[in-house]
């Protein structure tokens, strides 16, 4: 990969604004379109960018492969904590308006989380399924 | 206030049902080893089990229980709704996967290499997960969710078996159950362009004012297909014996006595809760599409059992001629026809599962499950064998078994029809049943195996492989003679099936 410049330099100038977009979409999903599933779809695809051009050694110094399988673990965790948090403050399952004195606020922050949990297991479920190809020989 | 907390439990067990798997598939990963994994994944089985059991006598007790997922009411959020059939089936998928786990400890360990066993295990849970997320759930589009996850993650435990053929039969598996999931989620998508609404009690509602529109035959045409596919009805069984004979020993013991059994439970939700069964049955004649592809399926998948060689692939094939007397008493219409049904959905899994864990043991000692690697067996390994002849004299329908009651109730239903034929039909269909499983007690008990050969030299199988599997043969007897539980439920799910058609 020593020889495309071009290539190298613009991945260099567009992997950090990728995963700032993919962040957005992450955090704005409550007001606007967007959410776990696409921010984390973002998200990997910036790590499998970077995989591709600079080659899986640093990507994975980056992203070892077994701290991806733990983040897609608690991702899911986190969502089903989450949603467990309901039913020890008073309401059923995945029941966010009892988090918080204000249900409004209740729900804001529900949402957050649990779009987080799905956030990080999807990015990161991306990435090994990358590595998964990546590494066969 | 320990009394509070008891209740407080009580009205949650709906979404303990679900969520314990769930949680414990990321918490066996992070063990990172096969046996804390395995013991994770033990523990909340059998937890699942007594939630289930916990569920249907709270169900018996005071009628349908309803559980709105995150305090969303019902049309409009997802609602979990749990009556006499499918607390019935949670029964049935959480008490197969608990014994299936004990058995899988030691099964697993030679069959599985050890990077793999934690994320065989997390695979274990989430298809626990789904199936027992399809069964709970009142809201049809959270069917295809939980459809899709239990259907990867079989896909992957089919995958991780012994031969590199488990590949083939898994990618099948793949192609042929995405193509079943896809038909389901477009007539489900198709209901809801008619109708606006997912819940089932709420489109079994609004059905009726529309049912006369392509929209809602092709959405019924689109179930019935997809629905086929997963339960592998004749004609499209095709991805059925690779995956049951190439998978695990534990998962085949699983998937066999589960997951086809969940799909004939959403067969009967969507025909007879959501179409309703005087539109189903009375107006479009579905058990005319019904019948002859059970009948089919009965005849040919038995008389193909007995040409395999391959005893595994013959119980595959003898579960697809099961799968065809379920949807016969399915499609008989009536409570002694529907009670024949779900009897034989927990009547099968006991037995096919048990069966199946036999073959384990022997394949656990003897490397092979071929005709020929079963000579002499029968005084080598008494236990497993004995086992398994228990488990075939069940499958051909002997009294005393529970493969008895089952085809008695079929029997009874075609004769209160009339349809003598159809009773000789199924007497008939059982003796080639006992064709397929007399070749393996022959060889087993009358051959000698030769000198040198691994099954000459085979000694019983470990305890703990044998302590689930004769678990499973005492249930398949005591249940044969005790009919009040599974026939009781049975025939009062069949009633509220019926009943919701009028």
């Amino acid at each position: 990969m020593q020889h495309h410049v071009v290539l190298r330099i613009v991945c260099k100038l567009l992997i950090p604004l990728i995963l700032l977009f993919a962040l957005y979409v992450q955090f704005h999903g409550d007001y606007g379109p967007g959410g776990g599933f696409q921010a984390g779809v973002i998200f990997g695809a910036g790590f499998i960018l970077y995989g591709i051009v600079f080659g899986l050694r640093s990507v994975q110094t980056v992203a070892p492969p077994p701290v991806v399988v733990m983040v897609s673990c608690a991702g899911v965790l986190l969502y089903a904590l989450v949603g467990v948090a309901g039913p020890m403050m008073g309401g059923n399952y995945l029941d966010y308006s009892v988090l918080l004195d204000d249900p409004v606020a209740g729900q804001h922050l529900g949402i957050i989380l649990i779009e987080l949990g799905v956030g990080l297991t999807v990015a990161s479920t991306m990435t090994a399924l990358f590595y998964a190809f990546a590494e066969r020989r | 206030m320990s009394g509070s907390v008891a209740a407080d439990l009580l009205a949650q067990l709906a979404a303990i049902q679900v969520i314990l798997p769930l949680l414990a598939a990321p918490v066996c990963v992070l063990t990172g080893r096969g046996g804390r994994a395995w013991a994770v994944a033990l523990v909340v089985s059998w937890c699942a089990f007594l939630t289930a059991w916990g569920l249907l006598s709270q169900v018996l007790d005071q009628g349908v229980i309803r559980y709105e997922l995150g305090g969303w009411a019902a049309p409009w959020g997802i609602e979990y709704r749990i009556d006499e059939i499918n607390s019935f089936v949670l029964l049935i998928v959480s008490g197969v996967s608990s014994l299936a786990l004990i058995f899988a400890r030691t099964s697993v360990a030679r069959e599985v290499p050890e990077e793999k066993r934690s994320l065989f295990y997390c695979a274990w849970m989430l298809c626990l997960t789904g199936l027992l997320g399809i069964t709970i759930t009142g809201d049809a589009f959270n069917v295809f969710v939980f459809l899709e996850i239990s259907s990867l993650s079989t896909y992957v435990l089919v995958s991780l078996g012994s031969h590199r053929r488990a590949l083939v039969s898994a990618f099948r598996y793949l192609v042929l159950g995405t193509v079943g999931a896809t038909f389901i989620l477009i007539g489900v998508g198709l209901l809801y362009a008619m109708t606006g609404t997912l819940n089932m009690v709420d489109l079994a509602e609004r059905i009726p004012p529309v049912s006369q529109t392509r929209t809602v035959y092709a959405a019924f045409a689109f179930l019935a297909v997809g629905i086929g596919l997963k339960m592998a009805l004749f004609p499209f069984h095709a991805w059925l014996p690779g995956a049951y004979a190439e998978a695990p020993s534990a998962v085949t013991a699983f998937i066999a006595g589960a997951s086809t059994k969940v799909a004939v439970y959403v067969l009967l939700r969507f025909y007879f809760t959501v179409f309703g069964a005087s539109f189903a049955f009375g107006e479009l004649r579905f058990e005319l599409f019904l019948m002859p592809l059970a009948l089919i399926c009965i005849l040919i998948m038995s008389l193909i059992a007995v040409y395999q060689n391959d005893i595994k692939r013959t119980l595959a094939y003898s579960s697809l001629a099961q799968i065809g007397y379920m949807v016969l008493g399915i499609s008989l219409v009536s409570v002694a026809g529907l009670t024949g049904g779900i009897v034989h959905l927990f009547n099968h899994a006991l037995m096919k599962s048990a069966l199946f864990m036999s073959l384990g043991c022997v394949f656990y000692r003897v490397g092979s499950i071929s005709l020929a690697s079963l000579e002499g067996l029968g005084r080598r390994m008494p236990w497993t064998l004995g086992a398994f002849v228990v488990g075939a004299l069940s499958l051909v329908g002997v009294p005393m078994t529970v493969g008895f009651v089952s085809k008695w109730y079929l029997i009874f239903a075609a004769i209160d029809r009339g349809w003598w034929p159809l009773a000789v039909f199924v007497v008939l269909t059982s003796l080639i049943a006992l064709a397929y499983v007399w070749r393996v007690v022959e060889v087993a008990y009358f051959r000698t195996a030769r000198e040198g050969s691994a099954q000459a030299e085979a000694v019983e199988a470990p305890v703990l492989m044998l302590v689930p599997l004769w678990m499973l043969v005492a249930a398949s007897v005591y249940f044969g003679l005790d009919t009040s539980l599974t026939v009781g439920v049975a025939e009062r799910a069949a009633e509220t099936l019926l009943g919701s058609g009028r």
